[in-house]
């Protein structure tokens, strides 16, 4: 057989970089590709990265916690430059709530720091675990987006370095197209070495919380709306199987901030023990909980199970409002550790969360729509939460005036041609009715996907900024092939 | 820019994106592969079918191995690429892992089998000679071990096996450092199988005894001594059945449990 070391995949790593050979997945697992990994452990070492793609043409696709769910930070065709290790806080304001934090800055780096001064990072997803760097990139959203926007409207100003090796520091003023591109640019424009974060003053470190059962999707959606001007945060999970008059039937959970004073002790409830979330779920060790659900993961057993939480719905919302640490409302998806591997472990199994963000008119037929049409398909979602959201300035954001329904479908190698199949479905439902869809968990969007989501003089102007900052077009991932087809 | 345009043009609208991970297959990296039980291991895995890159120092011997495996009857299907590498230099194990691993198109089982054994006087303390071990046997196989879980954790499957000896269980007059490689590899490896095992990974931690080998030539006559045909094959035995720890021949554990209930004070005594 030939000898080896003659190849291009033997180029050498840059000098000094940390390099390992690894299965880089996106969180659902239902994607994935063996790269090269690079980690970078300062912004010297990044911009060494940066002068070697340049010369050997290698692509890179950029990584954060790798929390995305789809293909984001994937790559077939390149290596994969992963910034976790640029992670600390270089300046925390108590006075301000603001935080001046490196790339690699999670989301409970942040609020760890925050809470005991006071102050809740603005915007939060499900998970503590994603970088500040990644939730930039894709502009995440939290159960408050309705009322205060999404990641990049609590974002102050950031540092990126481009593929050409520029660093450009960036505000709602000062290069201002960048901002607004950058944010939600899905890692295509450059690396965020630095980002400014606000956050948000609270008066203790529970929220009072309120369940409100609903019968049905257009209940679900009518409690939202009523309460959207009161309420901090607003999320409701509804049960993917329940048929008929019960289509969309589950729990709202609403939220609101203490006012000073309504938290007798708020230095004890302001500590981050007692933000924590439970070691043991009735009894079982969280770190095992996952073999329990695999157990459940099937038709039956999720049926099973979505209807047993319906019911424990009905009765939460009977007890009236109760009070709840920030993480543990905040962090639902942390609760059970690797709870994705109860879809499977082996190669080709995992999950795709699919969410769809529709305009507020057409949000309750559309809806009803992907739910019927799922459960007509065989493809029953395990988890349906159902959200609101707003529309902000970011050039290629998924939020609009509406609703995300998002649904998490089971992945096999059997399933998969069928399931994908049922997305193209309701993503033609949901693009006919001017909807869109999140980076952060794609992993079914086609080629003409996203023309037919952005206004065509925004995606030319994102192009046309893809080409300044990234001439030759380094920066590439196996979703901006999938759904943008080559940028440069 | 082809392989680029050729992805977008392969995924249609509604069509799932194929799924890159590698099912898992008959693909080995064995270290330490020129001679000895490395060598055996390569001949017999590629017997059975396998796909095995061969890793040693010493490119002459290992062109001699994948001659030897060329005579191997080819419907077993196996086939074997060579890669001359010192394990001393540990910067270099990452490049050549990935560069093996995508001739191979992923990998399932690692085997670490370099190490050296110098004789070593009573009286002698030569710190190059000692460090020298510690790189080859212990430093070599970290680096290995951790390009090897690497990729294991994140791909969910794998094996990691790795030839320690029974002269890790104590410290012994004779070669302080050879047995102290051993040991640091033994405590290595059971915290790596720790780890991995969450993941699906296995990790075998093999001690093989007496084998007639390059390290044990002129050693005079050796109790239990066994090939190191015989001696791969009961290695290869023991990762099927997962086992944590093995001693080879499995008799040796009975050794090696008397050894381990000395005293120290007794110990100290004793010319073992």
């Amino acid at each position: 057989m030939a000898g080896v070391g003659t190849r291009r995949w033997f180029d050498a790593a840059p000098r000094g970089v940390e390099t390992s050979y690894e299965f880089v997945e996106g969180w659902g697992m239902a994607a994935g590709a063996p790269a090269r990994v690079l980690r970078p452990r300062s912004v010297e070492e990044l911009a060494r990265v940066f002068e070697a793609a340049r010369r050997s043409g290698r692509k890179l696709a950029l990584r954060g916690a790798g929390c995305s769910y789809g293909d984001a930070s994937v790559t077939s065709d390149g290596d994969v430059l992963e910034l976790g290790a640029l992670a600390r806080i270089r300046a925390w304001d108590p006075a301000s709530g603001v935080a001046d934090c490196e790339a690699g800055v999670t989301v409970e780096q942040l609020w760890k720091r925050s809470l005991p001064d006071g102050w809740w990072p603005r915007v939060v997803s499900g998970t503590m675990f994603p970088t500040l760097a990644g939730a930039a990139a894709m502009n995440i959203h939290g159960k408050n987006n309705y009322a205060v926007g999404t990641i990049g409207d609590a974002i102050r100003e950031f540092d990126l370095v481009t593929p050409r090796g520029e660093l450009l520091t960036c505000d709602r003023a000062r290069h201002g197209e960048v901002f607004h591109a950058a944010i939600g640019g899905f890692g295509m424009l450059g690396v965020f070495t630095r980002l400014v974060v606000e956050t948000k003053k609270v008066h203790s470190g529970e929220l009072e919380v309120t369940g409100i059962s609903v019968p049905g999707l257009a209940e679900a959606l009518g409690e939202i709306e009523a309460r959207r001007t009161s309420a901090d945060y607003l999320v409701a999970w509804l049960d993917g199987f329940a048929r008929g008059a019960d289509l969309g039937r589950g729990l709202i959970h609403a939220a609101r901030y203490l006012e000073p004073g309504e938290d007798r002790q708020p230095e004890q409830t302001l500590s981050v023990r007692h933000q924590e979330l439970p070691p043991s779920i009735l009894g079982v060790p969280k770190s095992e909980a996952w073999r329990a659900l695999r157990l459940l993961n099937h038709d039956a057993g999720m049926a099973a199970l979505n209807a047993l939480k319906h019911r424990l719905g009905v009765l939460e919302a009977r007890r009236g409002p109760y009070r709840q640490a920030h993480a543990a409302f905040a962090f639902l998806l942390d609760y059970v550790p690797n709870w994705k591997w109860a879809y499977g472990r082996r190669g080709g199994r995992g999950l795709i969360q699919y969410q769809a963000f529709v305009p507020h008119a057409r949000a309750h037929e559309v809806f009803r729509e992907i739910l019927r049409a799922s459960q007509a398909a065989g493809h029953v979602p395990y988890l349906c939460v159902l959200k609101r959201h707003r529309p902000d300035p970011f050039w290629l954001t998924h939020a609009c005036d509406g609703w995300s329904l998002a649904l998490d479908f089971k992945v096999t190698p059997a399933t998969r041609a069928s399931l994908w199949r049922h997305a193209r479905e309701l993503t033609e439902l949901v693009l006919a009715a001017q909807g869109r869809f999140y980076f952060a968990k794609d992993l079914v969007l086609g080629p003409d996907d996203a023309r037919r989501m952005f206004p065509a003089e925004r995606l030319a102007e994102f192009q046309a900024l893809k080409r300044r900052l990234d001439p030759d077009g380094l920066l590439a991932t196996d979703l901006s092939r999938r759904v943008f087809g080559d940028f440069a | 820019m082809t392989s680029v345009s050729a992805i977008s043009e392969r995924v249609r609208p509604g069509e799932p994106a194929a799924f890159r991970g590698a099912p898992p297959g008959k693909r080995a990296i064995v270290v330490g592969a020129s001679s000895g039980i490395g060598a055996a291991l390569v001949e017999r895995l590629v017997g059975e079918g396998w796909q095995v890159a061969a890793v040693a120092r010493r490119a002459e011997l290992l062109a001699q191995l994948a001659r030897r495996c060329a005579e191997l009857p080819r419907a077993s299907g196996g086939g074997i690429v060579v890669r001359a590498h010192d394990v001393v230099d540990a910067h270099e194990v990452p490049g050549v892992f990935e560069a093996l691993a995508r001739e191979l198109g992923g990998v399932d089982l690692v085997i670490y089998g370099a190490a050296i054994m110098p004789k070593i006087a009573r009286d002698e303390y030569d710190t190059t000679k000692d460090l020298e071990q510690l790189a080859v046997n212990l430093a070599g196989c970290i680096a290995w071990g951790n390009a090897a879980a690497r990729l294991f954790q994140t791909q969910r499957h794998g094996m990691l096996v790795g030839i320690s000896s029974i002269a890790g269980e104590r410290g012994r007059k004779g070669n302080p450092v050879y047995n102290a490689t051993k040991a640091g590899m033994n405590t290595y490896l059971e915290a790596l199988r720790n780890r991995l095992s969450e993941c699906g990974v296995h990790v075998c931690t093999v001690k093989p005894g007496f084998v007639a080998t390059d390290m044990t030539a002129g050693m005079g006559k050796l109790l239990w001594l066994i090939s190191a045909d015989e001696a791969a094959r009961q290695i290869l035995v023991a990762a099927r059945a997962r086992a944590n720890e093995r001693f080879v021949p499995r008799r040796w554990w009975l050794v090696a449990t008397v050894i381990k209930s000395i005293p120290r004070f007794l110990f100290k005594k004793l010319n073992v």
